[in-house]
Order: structure tokens, then sequence, then C-alpha cells
């Protein structure tokens, strides 16, 4: 059984993913990383020092760096765009439809600062629909590493995934979930403990929370069996559906609104395949506003407690 | 070098063996992008008849030149093409747009052989030429690319998006047209959102801009030479056109983008244009 208590990593993630670049790309010139004027903030500005051959900046024109990267990946090279999750995504939305899913040339999209974790820049950029409306196209695949231990361990399958590729990146967090050496597959949930009487199902920073929530249940005698789908699609439906028949009752927590993101993708396959009650945590249906993870976190109800209370309620059926 | 008389006469009449086959093609099919198809004739024959490095034996071949058709809806006309030249069989020219086929309406690079880049949402293809051309120079190819945009398409923002960054890159080993028919579906440029003054334009995003005759192989043929000779512009060859060009019931015609043809329509047409071939 792994820790269940998040502690602090030593950097924030950004400066992990640069260190990760580095390698990788020292390694292989096909590495190409764009960015849309926010290579500053995001953590591949060394990269620029280092291969500045292999480092564009578009400036402000997100939608352009999607087709310029499907022409890069076209030629045979590997290019992993960068830009907040809005820019990354509904900026863009008809760029990666065609140029990118539709054509299916394998671009990497990093889509910085996602849900909540948009803090202070507010409600025009902290999106709760990225996932959601990329999860509608055919061809792309979706994953969220909630920290650097869980980045680093998925960084090489991200790299050279044959596919388009958009990753929810949480550049500025030092949250740290994980153990080093733990072993993640795109495509497969993890599980992070077994149990018998309730699943959880989280992804991304609601991690964090979930571990907390687990622990509390566990307290009170509750056997909780925790799951993490870093993948959002391919879903797992194996997993889920095994969950579902241990402990038949479930709970997804996701830094996302809970239409068409983690809670809708695991209610997809429930109720196909094995309906049990479920319940999800997540942003319900409004925009975003300026406030720190923490604040927002309790403001939109999707703290440890507020998982541990629904858990509770679900138990009371 | 220049065209000899020769290789003008040859190309001419391949230009004039594009519009037969398009016609054909979606004559037989009763419906179609017939307009901005036959514009684009002469501008396919200089590229894949004589300038371009390809080999139809190896579509995917790594160090080919590439060529994007952004106004993707014009897909029948590079059909003609790469039919002719065998990158598939001639016969699949009969099921344009049918089920299963493998010549949708607007470009697709996972369907047929030959296609290097999908398009058909327009004002994408020039930014993923752009990306190729940038790979080029990244990889340290020499290979060229060409990108094929629409004068309707050029009223979409991300073209422009494309063309900053094309210039600001020095990509000299990218060459791009502009079809310059002057209509779109609903109704003349000028009337509908005007491009004009479209070559101060492009020379405003500091593109080598040469304007020709979209109709005549020799011109179009020594801009691009004009353009390779680049060391540090991207190169924009605006094309006079006719749209529906050669087609006597769609030539210059506001309804000729996407028309409904009749069989007696297409097949006097193809005759037509076989009569004007010999001459040549």
């Amino acid at each position: 059984m792994i820790n269940l208590t998040p502690s602090v990593y030593e950097k924030e993630l950004r400066e992990v993913y640069g260190e990760l670049l580095f390698k990788y790309a020292t390694e292989d010139s096909r590495i190409v990383v764009l960015n849309a004027d926010l290579a500053r903030s995001d953590g591949t500005l060394k990269f620029k020092e280092l291969f500045p051959d292999r480092f564009i900046d578009v400036g402000v024109a997100e939608a352009n760096m999607m087709g310029i990267a499907a022409g890069l990946a076209n030629v045979g090279l590997i290019p992993i765009t960068h830009t907040f999750t809005p820019f990354s995504t509904r900026r863009a939305f008809d760029q990666i439809t065609i140029s990118i899913a539709y054509a299916d040339l394998p671009v990497k999209m990093m889509g910085t600062d996602p849900g909540v974790t948009a803090e202070l820049n507010g409600g025009t950029h902290m999106s709760f629909e990225d996932a959601g409306i990329m999860r509608n196209l055919p061809n792309i695949t979706i994953v969220e590493p909630a920290d650097a231990v869980q980045f680093k361990a998925m960084f090489e399958q991200i790299i050279y995934y044959p596919k388009p590729i958009y990753v929810r990146m949480y550049r500025r967090r030092k949250e740290k979930f994980f153990e080093e050496g733990i072993e993640f597959k795109i495509g497969k949930i993890t599980t992070l403990k077994d149990g018998k009487d309730i699943t959880i199902i989280c992804s991304g920073l609601m991690v964090g929370q979930a571990m907390i929530a687990t622990q509390m249940l566990e307290k009170e005698g509750i056997s909780v069996k925790l799951l993490n789908m870093h993948t959002l699609k391919p879903v797992d439906e194996e997993a889920i559906i095994d969950a579902a028949k241990q402990t038949g009752r479930i709970i997804v927590a996701e830094n996302h609104s809970i239409i068409n993101g983690w809670g809708s993708a695991v209610a997809e396959v429930l109720a196909e395949n094995y309906p049990v009650v479920m319940k999800r945590i997540g942003v319900r249906d409004h925009f975003g506003e300026v406030g720190l993870t923490d604040f927002l976190l309790r403001k939109y109800k999707m703290t440890a407690e507020d998982i541990y209370k629904t858990a509770l309620d679900l138990l009371k059926g | 070098m220049n065209l000899t008389h020769e290789e003008i006469r040859f190309l001419k009449k391949k230009a004039t063996l594009i519009r037969m086959i398009t016609i054909e093609m979606i004559g037989k099919l009763g419906v179609g992008h017939i307009g901005g198809s036959l514009s684009i004739a002469e501008v396919l024959a200089v590229l894949y008849y004589k300038v371009m490095r390809i080999d139809p034996k190896n579509p995917k071949w790594e160090d080919r030149d590439k060529f994007v058709l952004s106004k993707g809806h014009a897909g029948p006309a590079l059909y003609s093409v790469l039919a002719d030249l065998g990158y598939f069989p001639y016969e699949w020219i009969d099921t344009l747009n049918r089920p299963n086929t493998n010549l949708p309406s607007h470009c697709d690079r996972l369907k047929t052989p030959g296609v290097d880049m999908t398009a058909g949402s327009l004002g994408q293809g020039l930014s993923a030429a752009v990306g190729m051309a940038l790979g080029g120079k990244i990889l340290k190819k020499d290979f060229y690319v060409y990108a094929l945009i629409g004068d309707g398409e050029s009223q979409e923002g991300q073209i422009w998006e494309a063309a900053m960054f094309a210039a600001h890159n020095k990509l000299n080993n990218l060459i791009a047209f502009t079809d310059y028919n002057k209509m779109q579906i609903d109704g003349y440029i000028h009337e509908i959102n005007n491009l004009e003054p479209l070559v101060d334009k492009w020379r405003a995003f500091n593109w080598n801009v040469i304007e020709v005759d979209g109709h005549n192989v020799e011109e179009i043929y020594n801009a691009i030479m004009n353009g390779k000779e680049q060391k540090d512009k991207p190169t924009m060859i605006i094309l006079h056109t006719i749209k529906g060009r050669g087609a006597y019931f769609a030539e210059g015609k506001i309804t000729c983008h996407n028309m409904p043809i009749k069989e007696e329509e297409w097949k006097t047409a193809v005759e037509m244009l076989r009569k004007e071939r010999d001459e040549i």
C-alpha cells in the first residue's frame, strides 16, 4: 500500500519538466518545443538557450501554433505545444480537431494550470471544460499527471505516444502525492489502495483531497478503494467495472466540470455495464473566478471534507 | 532556366487533362466543387509535372517536396493529378464522394496516397505548411513546401497568423499560392469582404510577392523559380484565375462553387476540352 499523506516536492513541476525536456531533447533531436508567448512561465525558456533551433515561439497565436505543430509532426518531428488549458483547447479547438486529431498527427499538447489552479488569472483562464471538449474528439488521448513524480513516470510515454495527446500540467504546483519508483501506464487506472466499502476515483489535484478523505473514512472503519484515473481517455473500463463490482459505490473527484469530465466518463461506463450508485465531486456548471486553490476548493465544495461527507451519504444509502 | 516550347505545350496539355478528369469525376457524381477545382489546373500541372521532387511509387518519401491544398474542397483537381501520375489506381476517380471512397470531397492525408495534408476547415493548411517548412529547416532537409490557399479562405485570421510567422522565420523553402478567382460562395470577394490591396498585404507581411496570370504555365513556372531564389523570404504567388475555367457551364458563374451538373453538360465539356487539348 502506498503512503496516503500528501507532502511537498522539492521544486515546482515546471522545473522538473524543464529538466525532463532537456534530458530527452539531448538524446532525441526530433523533440521540438512550441510556445505561444508563455515560455517564461511554463518552464521551457531554458530550452530556448539550449536548443534554439528547436524552440519555436509563435507569439500570441495559439491556432497557428497548433497548425504549425501539425506540420512539424507531419515531417517526422515530435512537437510539444504549451499554453494555458483554455488556450490549449477551446481557443484552438478547430485546429486541434482538423489539423491534429482528424489528420491523426501525434502532437503533444501541454495545457498548463488546469481547473482551479489557474488561481489569480481568474475566470478567463480557468478552464473547467478543457478535458471535456477534448474528450469528444476521436484520436485524442487525455492524461493528467498529478505531481512531479507521476509526471516523471509518464513523461517518456507521453513524448513517444503515437497519437495526439493532451496533457493537463500543474506547472506551478509542488504537491507530492506519490513515492519515487511508482509506475503508471497511459490508459490504465492505478490502484492506490484496495478496499471493499466504497471506491473513490480521483485525478490530478484531487488526488490529494481524495487521499485525505480516504484516511478520514478509514479512521471510521470504512474500507476505501482508491483509484487514480490519470488517463481520462481512453477510459479503463475494466478497472471501473471491477471497482463497481467490488464496492458497489463510487465517488469521482475531479478538478474539472462534472459535465463531460472524469465523473461523466465513469458514469457512462457504469450505466452501460454495471450500474451502481455514484456521486461526482467537481465544478458544478459555473465559471471560475480569481482565488487561491484552497479557497476555490472550499468554495466549490471539492475538499477532502466534501468527499468524506459525500461518501458517508452514499454509505447510508 | 525558362521552360522550352515543348515543356509549355506539355504542361498546357496536362492542365487541360486535369480539367477533363476533374469534370468527369464531379460530373459522374452529379454535383461538386467544380469552380475552385478548375481554377487551379495550371498551377497543379506546373508543380506536379515539372517542379516538384516527388516519387508516385513512394508517396511517403521523406525528402519529397510537399504540397498542401489548404482550400481542401478543390480535392478533385488534385485527385486528377494523382490518378494520372499513378499514386493510386485510375479507376478510383469514379469513387469520388461515394461510400467508403478514398477520395473524399476535402483532402484527407490518411485516405489518399499522395495527399500530404488534411484540409477542409479553411485557414488551416497554411499553418501546417509553415510547420512542414520549418520542420524541413530543423531537419536540415532541402525539400520545398508548396501551399495553395483560396481567396475566400484569406478572410480567415489564421492565414495572417501563419503569414506573419513564416516571414519572421525566413521560410524561403515555402512557396504559397493564392487562387484569386475573385469569387466565394456568397458572391464576389470584393462585395462580401474585400481582400484588396492583396499584393500590398502580403508585401506588408514581408513576403516575396509575385502576381501572375494563373492560367499561364510559363508565368507560374517563372514565379516559382523566382521563389526558389529567395534567401530569406517565403514567396506568395497570386494567381489571377477564373473560377470554373474550362467548363462552359460553370466558367465565371458565381454559382459554380459547388453546383449540380447534368450528364450532357459534363460530357460536352470534356469533349470540348479534348479538342482544345489536341490543338495545343
